[in-house]
């Protein structure tokens, strides 16, 4: 048994996700460090990771999102950057809950384009979703008729 | 601000909507970060010591395997913290392992027992549906009272 001894303790990561046209990781991370007051920042091919104090996170983000909020996504992050245990350097292939994620970017542009849409219009005049729980599935005893009816 | 658990637990999309209307979203990713946080004794990857399946009693039988009760450490005093929740239906990439395919069912189990306002969704698969998603999200969180 070895000790375990955290490190980072009392601060939070948070993914920041961007999915657009005009903004790439890089411009982010760049104006991340020019607002950024102690928190480490790393740049990612889907965004950056962000690690700190909560108060200062909250800060940076909110201050991103306001570059691009259609098009920005946060996310919170158990582990902190380049943590052994969940970074792809050390692990090889792609990082555990990735996969999660980008099937989630294929979505993206979908909500990207609501939440723009609701700037302009107001969200109780949009109909709502089909609720999947009123979909009935096929009944046991159905299937059970249509495969004695299938019966010479 | 209200807490509200999220399925998948893991939904970038979910955690940003929840947070971007003013409540606080409860997912894996906060569980986990308190276990990294905390010291003890080493055990890798998760954090996961064998002391978890045995809090993970509490939401699922001593039969049931350790794996679901393991996980359930982590989910089950979310579902018990949480005041609402938005559950996607159509998660299919959460499948997982038979262990996570059992504790997701056992989630959903337990969060539609519980009496607080649920909303279930699919994942949109176009525009017209992405806005319906967005709006019937931002509603159900409107609904909830003050953001922060």
């Amino acid at each position: 048994m070895t000790e375990y001894n955290p490190a980072y303790v009392g601060t939070v990561t948070r993914y920041v996700v961007v999915e657009s046209f005009d903004i790439t990781p890089a411009d982010l991370a760049s104006r991340a460090y020019e607002i950024s007051k102690g928190a480490m920042i790393k740049e990612t091919c889907f965004g950056l990771v962000i690690t700190g104090k909560e108060e200062e996170v909250d800060r940076i983000i909110a201050e991103l999102r306001r570059i691009d909020p259609a098009h920005i996504f946060i996310k919170d992050r158990g582990f902190p950057p380049g943590d052994s245990r969940r970074c792809r350097a050390n692990l090889g292939g792609a990082r555990p809950g990735y996969h999660g994620m980008e099937f989630e970017m294929t979505v993206i542009p979908y909500v990207s384009r609501g939440l723009e849409t609701l700037v302009t219009v107001d969200e109780n005049t949009v109909p709502a979703p089909e609720n999947p729980l009123d979909i009935k599935k096929l009944d046991a005893s159905l299937l059970k008729k249509l495969i004695d009816a299938q019966e010479p | 601000m209200v807490k509200v658990f999220i399925y998948p637990a893991t939904s970038l999309i979910l955690s940003d909507m929840v947070a971007r209307f003013g409540h606080t979203p409860l997912s894996s990713a906060v569980a986990i970060r308190e276990r990294i946080q905390t010291a003890g004794l080493e055990s890798p990857p998760l954090q996961i010591t064998p002391e978890e399946p045995k809090k993970g009693l509490k939401w699922a039988a001593v039969e049931v395997p350790s794996g679901v009760r393991g996980r359930m450490a982590l989910y089950g005093p979310m579902i018990e913290a949480c005041e609402a929740a938005i559950i996607i239906n159509d998660a299919d990439f959460s499948f997982g392992c038979m262990g996570c395919a059992r504790t997701n069912e056992l989630i959903k189990f337990l969060v539609r027992q519980k009496d607080i306002p649920k909303l279930d969704l699919n994942y949109p698969r176009n525009e017209e549906e992405g806005v319906k998603f967005v709006a019937a999200i931002k509603r159900f969180l409107i609904d909830l009272g003050d953001p922060k």
